[in-house]
């Protein structure tokens, strides 16, 4: 943990004092700058940007940072030298008048110059001079100087001289860039590294696949903690940017804000309020399946919603897609009208992923949108290998959260091939996965929809019908049937089914309600025969009962009547008897 | 300037009166009083006095002798010790060599 934050984290406390040259990204990789008052080489080979990388750094010294800088040139005249770069919106004429920068061409014709005995290189060191002093000069930059060895012969002379140059430079305490020619092997032709040793940039141009990539890359930087890696850089028309996109710290802010993907029915199946602000959402798929009407129905909510989007399109051009989701009830037009909406498209061949990469940083620092669409990432792997996509979609996904920009990517997915391990790869770096999938049965093809994962939030685990109408795109619960998912017309013929089903069940239950009705009244009936059966036993039970009772009594009544009478005769009989 | 036209008109670039300067300037008033008498004109230039002047005629090195005329411009750098260097440099025609 330390030890990463170690090689991570930007030096805090700067021991160097840095010069800041005002190339984008360069002063971040270099930790601030270049060594101030020292002097600095940047070697490459031919045209892989050392003179503009030098003049820009003498451009932006002067614009920028108010340091006025001499550039002298060995290789380009002046003129040349200010016609190149007017196309990059410096003009150094005028720079010149301002007094704030000033352009020396020396020129070394070994035709006409012949060396006899001893000589030094004074004379250069007087004109340098003489420029620094005239304009107050902070940045020096000497371009190429190694053409001093192709106009004179006496190489011991030279390297003394140079040796001398350069120590003169640090003493004059101007922040110098030298350039190189890097050749084969070594850094420079001349071995200049041999003699600057403060900071080395190499810069280089390779072409892979056909496709160019510049980068570039620290060798060594004293006494300061610097960027290791080879990074992308590019020549645009506002000059040179380099990318320093690997950020090795995860460290971002995040956010609780959602924002909605503009489908009522997803923002359900999200929890309810849809994506995290600045969140990133991959949406793969087959072909056809409705990715783009996906990403474009999230841009035209953000949109409606007052959110800056930046739509980054690599198959279709921006008008096909406006004309296209105008079938489906989505007006971009008017949201390009109204500036909240830009399309870039490009064909992903046009130049090299870390090109693209810096191109699409440059396009969004620039516009600073809120949402940000790359449609489809899929086919960036025409110009790259896999790893290298994923390489660049991770770099991409950091900055973008780093700035607090929610994105989505589409993905075509085949169900074989190398597609398919650009989502797989990039499904572990994103926050949120939708997968719209085909679901094929009874000869149709319906979609699907399934949140494969949504970090943070609840998310459903079913999966939607997918449908896309003239209004938008919808979302409906697929039926669930005992033969499985039930998509498209076999829902609706399920659905209907179902129905009939309903209406056959209720005629059913009135055929029995009846049934059971006629059941009870004839057992109501039964009952009531019974009923009165039973009273009929009863009375004749009772009738019984009630003899015996009238026996019993009359039995009784006699014998009473005969034990009165007999008490009565053997009264009457024992008077007569005596 | 001189309104005198000179077959040859030379310019020597020093800086300062160090050793070498004093070597080349010696040099060339030898081999221009040898090979050019009357013909030429010796123009001591220092450039820590007048230094805004290096950059007019492409000076680098010191000691640099410029021969401005007669065209083209050539160049010698160096404290001129080589003689036939500087008669080569300055394309002085043989015929004026010793022999």
């Amino acid at each position: 943990m330390t030890k990463d934050n170690k090689k991570g984290k930007k030096p805090i406390t700067i021991t160097l004092p840095k010069t800041r040259t005002g190339i984008t990204g360069l002063d971040q990789i270099t930790g601030g700058g270049i060594p101030a008052g020292r002097p600095t080489l940047v070697c490459g080979q031919a045209g892989c940007g050392k003179t503009l990388l030098s003049l820009e750094f003498i451009v932006r010294g002067a614009l920028e940072f108010d340091e006025p800088g001499v550039f002298m040139a060995f290789e380009e005249k002046s003129d040349e030298l200010a016609l190149n770069v007017a196309s990059l919106g410096f003009d150094l004429y005028k720079l010149q008048n301002d007094k704030k920068l000033k352009l020396d061409y020396v020129h070394i014709d070994r035709s006409e110059i012949e060396e006899t005995g001893e000589y030094d290189l004074d004379g250069l060191f007087i004109r340098l001079d003489y420029a620094i002093k005239s304009i107050g000069a902070k940045r020096v930059v000497l371009d190429t100087i190694e053409n001093l060895f192709a106009g004179l012969s006496n190489q011991a002379i030279l390297r003394a001289e140079l040796r001398r140059l350069f120590q003169w430079l640090k003493d004059k305490g101007v922040t110098a860039i030298i350039t190189g020619e890097s050749d084969g092997p070594s850094l420079t032709r001349q071995g200049l590294e041999e003699y600057v040793s403060d900071c080395v940039i190499l810069l280089d141009h390779r072409v892979i696949n056909q496709i160019s990539t510049r980068r570039l890359r620290i060798i060594k930087y004293r006494g300061s903690i610097h960027g290791t890696n080879e990074y992308p850089f590019l020549i645009d028309h506002e000059g040179i940017s380099v990318l320093p996109i690997t950020s090795l710290v995860l460290e971002k802010e995040v956010s609780t804000d959602r924002i909605s993907s503009g489908i009522p029915a997803l923002d359900k199946m999200l929890g309810g309020p849809g994506f995290y602000h600045g969140s990133s959402i991959l949406v793969s798929g087959t072909a056809g399946t409705g990715k783009t009407s996906i990403a474009a129905c999230f841009i035209n909510k953000a949109c409606i919603n007052k959110k800056r989007c930046l739509y980054f399109a690599f198959e279709e051009s921006p008008k096909q897609i406006i004309r296209n989701m105008r079938s489906i009830g989505m007006d971009l037009q008017t949201h390009v009208d109204s500036g909240v909406l830009e399309f870039h498209a490009a064909r992903p061949t046009v130049h090299g992923l870390e090109q693209h990469l810096v191109a699409m940083h440059k396009t969004i620092k620039t516009f600073k949108p809120d949402v940000v669409v790359l449609d489809p990432i899929t086919n960036l792997i025409t110009v790259g290998s896999v790893s290298e996509v994923k390489s660049m979609l991770i770099r991409l996904v950091d900055f973008l959260q780093e700035e607090q920009i929610t994105v989505m990517f589409t993905a075509l997915s085949l169900n074989t091939g190398i597609s398919e391990q650009t989502d797989e790869g990039i499904s572990s770096l994103v926050d949120a996965w939708l997968l719209v999938r085909d679901i094929e049965s009874n000869g149709e093809r319906n979609r699907g929809l399934y949140v494969m994962k949504s970090r943070g939030m609840k998310h459903s685990n079913q999966v939607r019908e997918f449908i896309i109408t003239d209004n938008g795109i919808d979302l409906v619960d697929v039926y669930l049937g005992p033969d499985g998912i039930l998509t498209g017309s076999a829902r609706e013929a399920q659905k209907l089914q179902e129905q009939t089903g309903r209406v056959l069940r209720t005629n059913a239950m009135g055929l029995k309600d009846r049934e059971i009705d006629r059941k009870r009244k004839v057992l109501e009936a039964k009952i009531a025969s019974l009923q009165t059966e039973f009273e009929s036993v009863e009375d004749e039970l009772n009738k019984v009962y009630i003899e015996e009772e009238l026996v019993k009594k009359v039995t009784e009544d006699n014998r009473k009547e005969l034990l009165r009478m007999r008490s009565e005769g053997h009264a009457r009989g024992d008077k007569t008897g005596k | 300037m001189e309104t005198k036209k000179y077959n040859y008109e030379l310019r020597l670039y020093v800086a300062g009166k160090t050793a070498k300067s004093q070597t080349a300037l010696a040099n060339l008033h030898k081999y221009c009083e040898e090979y050019l008498q009357g013909e030429y004109k010796i123009e001591v230039i220092d450039l820590l006095v007048k230094p805004q002047l290096a950059e007019g005629d492409q000076i680098f090195a010191v000691p640099t002798l410029v021969r401005k005329v007669p065209e083209p411009i050539r160049k010698i750098i160096g404290d001129l010790s080589d003689e036939e260097k500087v008669l080569v440099g300055l394309n002085i025609r043989p015929v004026n060599m010793k022999q």
